[in-house]
């Protein structure tokens, strides 16, 4: 499990240096997403053109009028860009709730079922998790038609095996645990068990992971719409300003590094926060910082 | 009727051959509510196993037969249901090890509030109170400080004293102590033992007392059982199975605790 004695965290490292870079990492991330996150925040209430405003001139460079440029169509990219942040954030959080939610249940109910079912949980996830995420989630988009909702459901879905699978090994681990025998003998009820012992021991780590595949997510929706297979205009994604800035990419570059660079962005920040979180979220290892 | 009834217990592992020695053997004994028994044996000899059995909680993949009678209600074979019921105000266990009995990530006032608020039903101030009280019995230092501690921020002898807390929150009839102070240094021990003894005098309890450690059964109980790989070998009263061992395995066991003492002596 994640418990470590305060020595082991100090073992290499002294405490006041692995703690500052930690906590430098946290800023970082926190900083990277906090950006996108604004822009998300603010295309809610301000954008610098319509989204479906054509009359800038095809594939403009950027300029005082369109800050990095218009598109072939003679979009505003900065206007597509700020939306595509809010579907960014959308997806992922909306494909991480989904996920957790199916896949947390799921680890849960094999790690305390008998062995047999246990198991068939288990080897159904091992091949859920073989299989690639995205084209599990095109199969589910091409059945459903592809929508935002369709797009969060297919990629939390998708997830949603890698969830069930950690969480199932997590839980096991802390059913196995002497405590969850002490707090039996004193007459702990399952359901007591799941909430006080068992979750939180597990959130360390699940939460850590639960991060790291926000930016999985992310990438899965630039992906799905990079195929087409995103949410339909006037949702603007990154993965379709990606689609459609490829040809062009030698003359008018700025339509396919914006987006880029803001994918990189968040995922980067989140992958940071992930990291830092990590130490708060476990008050043993709170000590050696 | 007593308390505790243990018939023809026996424990062996699912997965082991048929022929194989189980694990626990045809253990018998028997408690009277308000008795103290030892249950004396090496590592390996079954006696925590026994303790685990008698709530019910064998780890999975272990198989008891056999009887054991709790307050009345049949163990072996039992429903959840059945069981649920039983641990706590009937029997509660208090462990060898502290720091891995405890939730790590759970604060000790609401590890101590958990069963207080299950078996007495109690909330809100009348919870904090009540909380108080447990850990003011098992005699903790700095209240306020405890209350919000996580186990690994306090000492051993502590956590320990923690446990002994919530193992008598929910007010058992049979205190099920499993080598609770082997992992203790010897001051603290001696500590540790007074305290269990003075609580379960003054609540009345049964005590099944296990350990490795002959002088700390001798100041606890009155009768003991010694196992020897999963086998009651010997039982009688606590003077006379220590003065006068009568099986070969007992005679080995005072014999090293002899000759420790006496090599302490010579130093």
């Amino acid at each position: 499990m994640t418990a470590v004695t305060p020595s082991d965290a100090t073992q290499h490292v002294s405490p006041r240096l692995k703690g500052r870079r930690r906590s430098r990492t946290l800023a970082i991330g926190i900083a990277f997403v906090g950006l996108i996150v604004a822009v998300a925040l603010v295309s809610l209430v301000w954008l610098p053109y319509e989204p479906s405003d054509t009359s800038g001139g095809r594939l403009e460079s950027p300029s005082w009028e369109h800050w990095i440029g218009t598109d072939k169509f003679g979009r505003d990219l900065l206007t597509q860009l700020m939306i595509g942040a809010r579907i960014a954030i959308t997806v992922g959080c909306g494909a991480v709730a989904v996920g957790a939610t199916i896949g947390i249940t799921i680890g849960l109910v094999a790690a305390f079922a008998k062995p047999w079912l246990d198991d068939t949980i288990s080897a159904t996830l091992d091949v859920l998790i073989a299989f690639p995420v995205l084209l599990l989630a095109m199969l589910i988009v091409a059945a459903q038609g592809a929508s935002l909702g369709t797009a969060i459901l297919a990629i939390g879905i998708a997830l949603s095996a890698v969830v069930a699978r950690l969480t199932r090994i997590l839980a096991s681990q802390v059913l196995r645990a002497q405590y969850v025998t002490a707090a039996r003998t004193s007459g702990t009820r399952w359901f007591g068990i799941v909430g006080q012992h068992v979750l939180p021991n597990i959130w360390p780590t699940l939460g850590v992971n639960l991060a790291l595949l926000f930016g999985a997510a992310v990438l899965a929706e630039a992906s799905l719409s990079y195929l087409g297979l995103g949410a339909p205009p006037p949702n603007a994604s990154w993965g379709r300003m990606l689609q459609e800035a490829q040809a062009t990419f030698t003359t008018a570059p700025a339509g396919a590094i914006a987006p880029g660079i803001a994918l990189v962005i968040l995922v980067v920040g989140v992958n940071f926060i992930a990291d830092g979180l990590r130490d708060l979220a476990d008050p043993t290892r709170k000590r050696s910082r | 009727m007593s308390l505790l009834r243990i018939d023809r217990l026996s424990i062996s592992s699912a997965s082991a051959a048929p022929d194989a020695r189980p694990l626990v053997d045809e253990l018998y004994l028997s408690l009277e509510a308000g008795a103290r028994l030892g249950l004396i044996g090496e590592s390996g000899s079954g006696k925590s196993l026994t303790s685990l059995a008698i709530t019910g909680l064998l780890p999975s993949g272990l198989a008891g037969s056999g009887s054991i009678t709790l307050n009345g209600v049949e163990v072996i074979g039992a429903d959840e249901r059945v069981l649920q019921p039983l641990r706590g105000p009937v029997a509660s266990i208090v462990f060898q090890e502290p720091l891995t009995a405890l939730d790590p990530l759970m604060r000790v006032g609401r590890q101590v509030a958990g069963p207080i608020r299950r078996h007495r039903g109690l909330r809100g101030g009348a919870l904090d109170t009540a909380v108080r009280a447990a850990l003011d019995e098992v005699a903790l230092p700095d209240l306020d400080r405890m209350l919000r501690a996580y186990p690994h921020e306090i000492s051993g002898g502590q956590r320990q004293r923690v446990a002994i807390a919530i193992a008598l929150a929910s007010r058992p009839a049979l205190l099920i102590a499993d080598e609770p102070t082997t992992a203790l240094d010897v001051t603290v021990q001696a500590e540790v033992l007074a305290l269990l003894n003075r609580l379960v005098a003054e609540r009345e309890m049964a005590l099944l007392f296990i350990s490795h450690d002959l002088a700390v059964v001798s100041s606890m109980v009155d009768e003991v059982v010694v196992l020897s790989n999963g086998v009651a070998v010997e039982r009688g009263p606590v003077a006379r199975v220590l003065s006068a061992p009568e099986h070969e395995y007992t005679r080995r066991l005072v014999a090293s605790a002899r000759a420790l003492d006496n090599a302490l002596e010579a130093l």
